[in-house]
């Protein structure tokens, strides 16, 4: 029983403590303790899907996860999916494909399409619109980001496919 | 969100302890898909939280001995999807099929599905459950408000998504506390009851006692299905929605059961609707008579005449699914 805890999780791949309240939520210590500002708050009520981070694998909305609730979890954010300046599949397709254009609704775009293509490399249209209709855009009318979607997928087995040959 | 105390207690017993030792008013915490919402907005201002996910028990989804199937209240929606031993209660699975959020169905659980909160906007508002005995609704914007059992000034609907699929296969719910060893089964059909006034909540759990498992019976050889009429595919709530179980033997219903969600202060449950399918064979005369019958007794309130409408649809179409037929319409 507390009102202060120090909590301990694996973020992007550190093993991260801080010191948080119990009224916290997992997006306030992300953005305010820990300056990963990529997750972003939008509705704050679960609706919108901006503030969308994998925990332990699964896409959560973060404004609606307790601080208190990462303890021992493994959380990857917008920030941990860059290799260095080297944009991975999804990031390098959003961007070429303009699925984007205000961009407060992106990291939790990415986000839910890591998990989606963790679990289905190659969905159908319906399956992307499926998977990400917890996300809210209000600028690009989805046709493009569901493309972009296609087209990460589309590189990614492509990419998997010359490993495997040149193995 | 006000300051609160925070528990993660990891046994039944460690939690019972922590709601009923003297610690003010207390809520349960699971996926927190409602909960920690309900706290921003500063409509619940519990002074503890107790978290139930890491109670294992509460996690896990395991056969019966009769041949039944028992769920932790702390199982995610989309464990339950992935889970073999409920593919005989595909009806369950298509209802959470129809949320769309991915992300909540990853955060929701069972339990917490099955307590949430009414949406009504009079209530999310800050206009009290009841919103002044009742007035606020009646004299306002009620287009989403309750069509059945409305006389009294609970005029908000039950938003389950999942209690009209759970209470047509005659699920049952364990609740524990207030003291440490106390358990009671309730069946689903009975946890809902509709608050006379402000201080009575919309089920029947007592400080210190949460739902620990829902309890699903032998599938039987029925044939279930649940329909939801919603405005688009996106992640609103539905209008109205229904589930029906069938036992039809030589092309005659046998036995059915009819309850609609989202159209009453409580799950709805329609003996009329059943009565029509009774002993009768499955025809499109009967199945029509069947969603007459479900809104012969609706009072719809100012603004919410096409929701009597589509409580009829939703039961024809639920009732067309088990049956195996295509459910009609766009």
């Amino acid at each position: 029983m507390s009102r202060k805890r120090v909590v301990s999780a694996t973020i992007n791949g550190d093993l991260v403590e801080f010191l948080c309240e119990p009224r916290q939520t997992l997006l306030e210590v992300l953005r305010n303790v820990l300056e990963l500002t990529g997750a972003k708050e939008g509705c704050s009520n679960g609706n919108c899907g901006a503030c969308t981070v994998l925990m332990n694998g699964r896409p959560v909305v973060s404004c609606l996860v307790l601080a208190m609730e990462a303890e021992g979890a493994e959380i990857r954010t917008i920030e941990g999916v860059a290799c260095g300046s080297h944009l991975d599949e999804v990031q390098q397709a959003f961007l070429q494909g303009a699925a984007l254009q205000c961009g407060i609704c992106t990291p939790g775009f990415i986000m839910q399409t890591e998990a989606l293509l963790a679990e289905n490399p190659q969905p159908s249209e319906d399956e992307i619109r499926f998977y990400l209709a917890g996300n809210l855009c209000r600028c690009t009318g989805y046709d493009k980001i569901v493309r972009a979607v296609q087209s990460a997928a589309a590189q990614r087995q492509q990419a998997s496919h010359s490993t495997q040959a040149t193995r | 969100m006000k300051a609160f105390e925070y528990a993660a207690p990891s046994t039944e017993a460690e939690a019972i302890e922590l709601m009923t030792e003297r610690a003010g008013t207390v809520e349960i915490l699971a996926g927190g898909t409602d909960l920690v919402g309900l706290m921003k907005q500063m409509l619940v201002n519990p002074d503890r939280v107790v978290n139930l996910m890491e109670i294992r028990s509460l996690r896990e989804i395991e056969p019966t001995p009769s041949g039944g199937v028992s769920i932790g209240a702390a199982v995610s929606l989309e464990q339950i999807l992935d889970s073999h031993y409920l593919d005989p209660y595909a009806s369950l699975k298509q209802a959470i099929n129809n949320i769309s959020s991915m992300q909540l169905r990853c955060q929701g659980t069972l339990g917490g599905e099955l307590c949430q909160r009414p949406q009504c906007w009079f209530f999310r508002g800050g206009h009290g459950l009841l919103g002044d005995d009742g007035r606020a609704v009646a004299q306002g914007d009620n287009r989403y408000h309750a069509v059945f059992a409305n006389a009294g000034p609970a005029k908000f609907v039950n938003n389950s998504r999942l209690a009209p699929a759970l209470i047509v296969r005659d699920a049952r719910l364990r609740i524990v506390g207030p003291s440490p060893d106390a358990e009671q089964w309730v069946d689903l059909a009975d946890f809902y009851r509709i608050p006379r006034h402000g201080e009575q909540r919309e089920n029947v759990l007592r400080a210190g006692q949460f739902v620990s498992h829902i309890e699903l019976p032998d599938p039987g050889s029925f044939q279930c299905a649940t329909y939801e009429v919603r405005q688009g595919a996106g992640p609103e709530y539905p209008l109205t929605a229904a589930a029906a179980r069938l036992n039809v033997q030589s092309g005659v219903v046998r036995d059915a059961k009819i309850v609609l969600g989202h159209v009453a202060p409580t799950p709805w449950r329609s003996e009329d609707a059943e009565h029509e399918l009774i002993g009768k064979p499955l025809t499109a005369e009967t199945i029509e008579a069947a969603g007459l019958a479900a809104i012969r007794l609706a009072t719809p309130l100012s603004r919410n005449e096409y929701k009597v409408t589509l409580a009829q649809v939703s039961v024809e179409r639920a009732v067309r699914m088990a049956a195996g037929l295509p459910p009609g319409g766009f």
